[in-house]
């Protein structure tokens, strides 16, 4: 009973800020207003299907794949390394590693751009070697370069708490049945960590897909992803009913790449989200 | 001695309480509830104010026309004073937002240059008093364009190659390029908006960024040889920086003005025209200007600025120049368009 009632704060609070803003949404996206009044309307989603804010969508998930992808390829062998039993200083390398995270995501996109631009810390660098390096920033790779950055914590931290929970026993089980230490990490490691790679792919394709600051700032703009798409329309458009909708159509997406995910989730030793 | 002290102390304690209460307990100060841009007053103007006709000023700050617009459509707050630009001034009119001002109680009003009277957003003049102006432009390094920059078509030189700097605002970048071809920037023409759309996407491989307030950082760092700017930010950047120049292409431009309003939800219309009078005192604008850096529409103030600022074309160009300038309406339904072009120029 006690617990029940303690609930109900959070209850409220998901109600007010999730629920009804999610709601107004959904309505916002079949509704279109005029003088005669609110009328319901699909126009806004048939102009999500359009080919131009197709390709926008279609961008914005390439991107977000390669960013999760690169993330997963650095961040496993850092969460095995975090993770072995071999290392003595093992909590101090975590906080340096989580460190970065205390500052404030814009500021440290800023310092990129300040890195990377032609007058910046790396092109002066390599130029005094004589190199003349080609235009650092403003490039899609840019764009990656930032979300791989900000966003390989991510990937690492729910690997890695996966990764040391897992029973020793088994592991030595495993060896002492003749396992080489490649067949140890593709037959039980690996499975085992699969919660964590699906919540950290989860944690670095969900703000890959919708972030809209990393594009503007060391993409210059030139790439519209759909989160830069939905900001336009809210705040220099005000269309906001086609705004709702492309918000709708990317809730959808990253509800589908969650259901791919979750099928590990039962599994789950306590890397999960959810 | 000590106890005398003490009870000095005492007293005084006891007497500043008292009066401390009294001063609270003095007839309630008039509350006057101001929305203006960021950094975009003298401050110490809002204290004089306040002193001189006894009432109490609240100040707040927004970064964009869209976010103040946004929270006073939501009727949260009631406000006495905005300070808006042109086009979000014209939407508010047309949503019968705006009071319409009483100018006899606006004698300084006089004082305000009659060309920046029945502008297009408020052609009769009603609802809005002008506070600054500007215009937009190219503001070019000098070591790095070594021709005279007079068109709008440099932008396009595929000499300048990723030096160029857009901005990310679609009005402002399908506006300047309407002005190259030579068509209107508020036009609702399908043809001539196809026409800028080509352009635009022509010119984007030659576009190093679109970008926002970063503009003033890059440039300052000489990171780009030219860049689409605003005429006040101009000022700023050739403070800091005097390889930078400053023009209005001579195709015409966007001439913007950011004024005085009475949004509806004000409960203190005597005071608040009592506030646009005291902004219009020429002194009280000068001391604005002078602060700000942008342009001002009062003609007594612009005498009391020093020759330097007035012979600066950037912030005070030719008439001829402003005579091909236009200010931007409210597109209304049209907008789609713009933002339609926009985002196919964007996703290329």
């Amino acid at each position: 009973m006690k617990k029940h009632l303690m609930a109900y704060p959070y209850a409220l609070w998901m109600l007010i800020f999730t629920i009804i803003p999610l709601a107004l949404i959904l309505v916002y996206s079949v509704i279109t207003i005029d003088d005669a009044g609110i009328h319901f309307t699909l126009d806004h989603f048939r102009r999500v299907f359009e080919p131009i804010y197709l390709a926008v969508f279609w961008r914005s998930i390439k991107i977000a794949t390669i960013s999760t992808i690169i993330c997963l390829i650095l961040g496993y062998p850092m969460a095995m390394i975090l993770a072995s039993k071999n290392l003595s200083k093992k909590s101090i390398l975590v906080v340096l590693f989580v460190i970065p995270m205390w500052m404030n995501f814009l500021a440290r996109t800023y310092a990129w751009m300040t890195l990377l631009e032609r007058n910046g810390l790396i092109a002066t660098i390599i130029g005094y070697f004589g190199i003349q390096l080609p235009s650092l920033l403003y490039t899609e790779n840019t764009v990656i370069l930032g979300m791989v950055y900000n966003f390989l914590p991510f990937m690492v931290l729910p690997v890695y708490s996966v990764l040391v929970k897992i029973d020793k026993a088994v592991l030595e089980a495993a060896e002492d049945l003749g396992a080489t230490p490649f067949i140890v990490f593709r037959r039980v490691i690996f499975p085992l960590s699969l919660p964590g790679v699906s919540s950290g792919i989860i944690m670095v394709f969900m703000p890959a897909l919708t972030t809209f600051v990393i594009s503007r700032l060391l993409g210059g703009a030139h790439f519209t992803l759909i989160g830069n798409l939905i900001e336009q329309q809210f705040l220099t458009t005000m269309d906001w009913g086609f705004g709702s909708a492309l918000s709708v159509v990317l809730m959808l997406i990253i509800i589908l790449s969650m259901g791919f995910a979750m099928r590990y989730e039962k599994e789950n030793q306590g890397g999960g989200l959810w | 001695m000590k106890r005398i002290l003490k009870s000095l102390m005492a007293f005084t304690l006891a007497v500043s309480m008292i009066l401390g209460l009294a001063g609270c307990q003095g007839e309630k100060r008039p509350q006057l509830k101001v929305y203006n841009w960021g950094d975009y007053i003298d401050y110490s103007v809002i204290d004089e104010f306040e002193e001189k006709y006894n009432i109490d000023v609240i100040y707040d700050e927004f970064a964009t026309n869209e976010e103040m617009y946004a929270k006073i459509k939501a009727g949260a707050d009631d406000y006495d004073i905005l300070i808006p630009s042109d086009y979000t001034i014209k939407r508010m009119i047309d949503e019968d937002m705006l009071h319409k001002i009483d100018f006899n109680n606006i004698p300084n009003y006089k004082y305000i240059d009659d060309r920046f009277k029945n502008l297009a957003f408020d052609p009769n003049n009603e609802y809005s008093v002008p506070y600054m102006w500007g215009t937009v432009g190219i503001l070019y390094n000098k070591n790095m364009v070594k021709e005279t920059v007079d068109s709008w078509k440099i932008l396009w030189d595929d000499k300048y190659s990723k030096q160029i700097l857009m901005l990310d605002s679609l009005r402002d970048s399908i506006g300047i390029t309407l002005k190259m071809l030579g068509y209107s920037l508020n036009t609702k023409d399908d043809e001539e908006l196809e026409e800028a759309k080509e352009m635009l996407i022509k010119q984007k491989p030659l576009v190093l960024a679109y970008v926002g307030d970063e503009v003033k950082d890059k440039m300052i760092g000489g990171e780009a040889a030219l860049a689409v700017v605003w005429s006040g930010d101009a000022v700023y950047m050739k403070r800091e920086n005097s390889d930078l120049e400053y023009v209005v292409p001579k195709e015409g431009s966007n001439i913007w003005f950011d004024s005085i309003v009475i949004p509806k939800t004000s409960q203190n219309k005597k005071e608040a025209e009592l506030f646009i009078n005291f902004l219009c005192d020429p002194e009280i604008a000068y001391r604005n200007t002078d602060y700000i850096g942008y342009s001002t529409p009062n003609k007594e103030a612009l005498k009391l600025l020093p020759e330097e600022v007035t012979s600066d074309k950037t912030a005070y160009p030719d008439e001829s120049i402003l005579a091909d300038c236009e200010v931007f309406e409210d597109l209304a339904d049209s907008l789609v368009k713009y933002d339609r072009i926009w985002t196919e120029v964007k996703a290329q």
